[in-house]
């Protein structure tokens, strides 16, 4: 299995001279040039930049959902960007949650079915993953919902519902594209306390967004610009830095 | 009259930016339309060349025949016969001629024959026309051409006819019986004969039907009701292979002053229940000739109506699959001020240019194609035309292209029209479908059939198409079987011209394959298409690729499974129903080796774009912004 080659020391996540080309001639496009990145085990990262900087493309690459250029990605001491589609699959089963900005729930599955599908593809029995789909609908809130389909959900609480599938599988890190993208202002406050409690519980996060309050809640703050980091911030909590981000977006 | 161009125009353009798509399309309605045409075609093909031998032979109208089976020394009594030729409508006459039963052996097949004798002298009604080599003489047989074709001898060649070597003087078509192996006098029965008999009740000593070896025990039948051809001898010879006297039976020959009144003549002059003799008019026995021409047609109507039903499927399914792909396109259109009675039409408007032009392909194909499949039935004489194209037959075949193109566009072309302008231009999918229970039971299953389940589950009418689509295809093919199953069953030694109905079912069994493929191909795309963002998300939720290409395949092939076990039973009712006589169960190597083909193809059909969607990195799918 994966997860026994996966070491429980260093860093979660790694990355050495990540580059992603698209393109070919005249339409080549540098996605991501270069990029160096190291995520602890327990932080929380954010990565904020404008549309087209190469956010949802570096976390693509460190979930092993598509495959770099050029450089190199560790997940827990292990080197994944030369895995087969096979053992990176098995790799994302174990150690790495997605939430997506449109959710990706099923719309055909209720609350509860979305949550345990990931516990099912990784083999766990269907009474052991309906019990942990509970469990999880309970963490996030939606204990009472947990019959519904998205479609009788609130967008905040559609999300809520994506972080709890992401959470299936007890992953190492969870990679969170835009999860308030598509949110208003209350369920965005609702899915940042849920993120924020996740990161209180050392769950690894690594959150790409262009909202400065999601960001706020991370240990540390990069920016990006044309594929490139430019910038980044260690958050101190209470004050400082993080007051002046909160206030941005407000 | 500008909205009208405006549709053109848009459905002109929409053809041209999809010519695979518009060539399936083409494709498919124009094999229902040709098979159509081609059934028919065959329509009463046979008539034309009946009545040439009619003409040619001095055809009889009614064939009277007396047998006296056997259970008696007594000779036949000849006054029923002569009572016949007196009676009033009768014009001419001829026999009454001797008859007997002989087993006849050439190049290795052993076959009973009817054998007449016959004069030198040309006779005045049912005188064989020769198509080889001279007529009777002692020692020397003329043998029906059908029955001559099927035993492989022509004239000059030897043969052995109840037990004496004959030589073969000649080869000759006749009017008065039915082709090999169908030929049947007296104490056989068929024709309104027959059913005016069977309202009267039987006669007192009905024929022995069950079949003997063709030279059996000494206490075997006098005459041996079976397949048989057709023999002619001189009288000495004919009475010279009668074993004994109630093996010896006669025919005559009448001319009506009314032709078409032969039926009624017979139902007039049928005897009394216990009498063997057995009036046939000529309307029956180009019944019998026309029987192999009439199983075509069937065969190619009931393809045609079938090919139809899979055209409808593979329309309907590509025009939902490319609403699904064109929502955008729509919502577009509606939103620069297309109306949805403008949207619908337009898409109508596009298939039915299609149909239109399928109508017309499948008219000449099936023209070109007809003649080849109407050979004017083994002995009979004059060519087997199958006429000009007629307006009925012209409208039917259009009115089939563009019933399946409205029927399939129709309904996908409301609802793209009816979607809100606002969901179109975001590119909504349509929510899938949702079944709880499948759901549950799914999630107790390997995570490919999982996967499957769930995904076939989504889109119900879809599946429901795919599964009508195979079982209209088996049933297709498993009643070709059953009929080549009992028509092998039944056939007759020598090579049986009933089995050239093999040549039609073939062509039906192709084209029904080549559409069904035609259909899954259109499924599978729509289907895939579909999938691409759920196995994306699948994937990332950490299944394989391998669990992701199965599942998908396993979305297409349980629902084929399903469609396969179904036309087995459609099949053999199909087979049933087309057929008078019981049906033969084809045997279950068949069977099997159907539905495993359905499952083999489809699985083979879905594995390229499985793969292909498999291999595709997930984050494509599912990326919501710009890299």
């Amino acid at each position: 299995m994966p997860s026994e080659s996966l070491s429980s020391l260093g860093p979660a996540l790694r990355t050495h001279g990540l580059r992603m080309r698209y393109g070919q001639g005249t339409g080549l496009v540098n996605a991501l040039d270069g990029v160096e990145l190291e995520v602890a085990r327990g932080e929380t990262l954010a990565v904020m930049g404008p549309s087209g900087s190469g956010k949802s493309t570096l976390l693509h690459l460190l979930g092993g959902l598509e495959r770099p250029s050029e450089g190199e990605v560790w997940l827990a001491g292990r080197r994944i960007d030369g895995l087969g589609e096979k053992a990176l699959a098995r790799l994302r089963r174990q150690a790495v949650g997605f939430v997506f900005q449109a959710f990706h729930l099923m719309d055909e599955l209720t609350a509860e079915e979305n949550v345990e599908l990931p516990a099912l593809l990784a083999g766990m029995s269907p009474r052991a993953a309906r019990r942990r789909a509970g469990e999880l609908l309970d963490r996030v809130g939606l204990a009472g919902r947990a019959g519904h389909l998205p479609s009788a959900l609130s967008g905040g609480e559609r999300q809520r519902v994506a972080v709890a599938r992401a959470l299936s599988n007890e992953p190492l890190v969870v990679l969170a594209d835009e999860p308030t993208g598509n949110l208003d202002s209350a369920a965005t406050a609702d899915v940042l306390r849920l993120l924020d409690s996740l990161r209180e519980t050392g769950q690894t996060l690594v959150i790409v967004t262009h909202d400065a309050r999601v960001a706020a809640i991370a240990d540390r703050l990069i920016s990006m610009r044309d594929g490139s980091f430019v910038e980044e911030t260690r958050l101190t909590r209470g004050g400082g830095r993080l007051s002046e981000l909160a206030g941005l977006e407000g | 009259m500008g909205r009208i161009l405006l549709i053109c125009r848009l459905a002109l353009r929409d053809l041209r930016r999809r010519p695979g798509e518009a060539a399936l399309l083409l494709l498919a309605t124009t094999a229902a339309t040709a098979t159509l045409t081609i059934a028919l075609a065959l329509n009463g093909v046979t008539g034309q060349p009946f009545q040439s031998t009619r003409a040619a032979t001095a055809g009889p109208d009614v064939v009277a025949s007396l047998a006296w089976p056997g259970q008696s020394e007594d000779p036949a009594d000849l006054a029923g016969l002569e009572a016949l030729a007196s009676a009033p409508g009768v014009a001419a006459h001829s026999g009454p001629y001797p008859y007997t039963q002989a087993v006849v052996e050439a190049n290795g097949v052993t076959v009973r024959a009817w054998t007449q004798g016959r004069g030198a002298e040309a006779a005045a009604v049912d005188q064989p026309a020769l198509v080889e080599g001279g007529w009777v003489a002692d020692g020397g047989a003329v043998l029906e051409a059908s029955f001559a074709q099927a035993i492989g001898v022509d004239a000059g060649d030897a043969i052995t006819l109840g037990g004496r070597s004959f030589r073969v003087a000649g080869v000759a078509v006749t009017a008065a019986a039915d082709p090999y192996p169908k030929v049947c006098l007296a104490p056989c029965w068929f024709g309104v004969g027959a059913e005016s008999r069977a309202e009267n009740g039987p006669p007192r000593t009905r024929p022995r039907p069950e079949r003997g070896p063709p030279s059996g025990p000494p206490e075997e039948p006098s005459f041996w009701i079976g397949q048989g051809g057709l023999v002619w001898v001189t009288e000495a010879d004919a009475r010279g292979l009668a074993t004994r006297p109630g093996s010896l039976a006669y025919v005559m020959n009448l001319k009506l002053t009314d032709p078409a009144a032969a039926p009624a003549f017979v139902r007039a002059h049928m005897p009394e229940a216990e009498s063997m003799l057995f009036p046939v008019a000529w309307q029956d026995i180009l019944y019998g000739h026309a029987r192999v021409a009439e199983w075509k047609q069937t065969a190619l109507l009931g393809g045609s109506w079938m090919l139809g039903l899979l055209a409808l499927a593979s329309i309907a399914v590509l025009v939902g699959g490319r609403m699904a792909d064109q929502l955008r396109r729509v919502g577009l259109l509606k939103a620069v001020g297309g109306t949805p009675g403008l949207v619908a039409a337009v898409l109508l408007a596009q298939h039915l240019a299609v149909a239109l032009v399928a109508a017309a392909a499948g008219l000449l194909a099936g023209r070109l194609v007809a003649p080849l499949l109407a050979e004017p039935g083994i002995g009979l004489i004059g060519r087997a035309d199958p006429g000009p194209l007629t307006l009925p037959v012209a409208g039917l075949v259009t009115a089939l292209a563009l019933g399946v193109a409205g029927v399939a566009t129709f309904l996908p072309a409301v609802r793209a029209a009816r979607t809100s302008t606002v969901r179109a231009l975001a590119d909504l999918p349509r929510p899938p479908r949702r079944a709880g229970w499948l759901i549950a039971v799914s999630a107790r299953l390997p995570v490919p059939l999982l996967l499957g389940l769930r995904w076939a589950a989504r889109r119900p009418r879809r599946a429901v198409l795919g599964v009508a689509a195979i079982a209209v295809t088996v049933t297709g093919i498993v009643a070709a079987l059953a009929t080549d199953a009992r028509r092998y069953a039944e056939k007759a030694p020598g090579d049986d011209p009933r089995t050239a109905l093999g040549q039609v079912l073939s062509l039906v069994v192709v084209m029904l394959v080549a559409q069904a493929v035609v259909n899954a191909v259109c499924v599978i795309w729509a289907a895939t298409l579909e999938a691409r963002r759920s196995s994306a998300l699948a994937r990332a939720l950490g299944a394989t690729p391998g669990q992701i290409s199965a599942g998908l395949s396993a979305a297409q092939v349980l629902p084929a499974l399903g469609g396969a076990l179904l036309g087995i039973a459609g099949g053999i009712g199909l087979a049933e129903i087309l057929d008078d006589d019981p049906v033969a169960v084809p045997p279950l190597w068949q069977l099997l080796a159907v539905v495993l083909g359905c499952v083999v193809v489809i699985a083979g059909l879905t594995a390229v774009p499985a793969r292909l969607n498999a291999r595709r990195p997930a984050g494509e799918a599912l990326r919501t912004e710009p890299a």
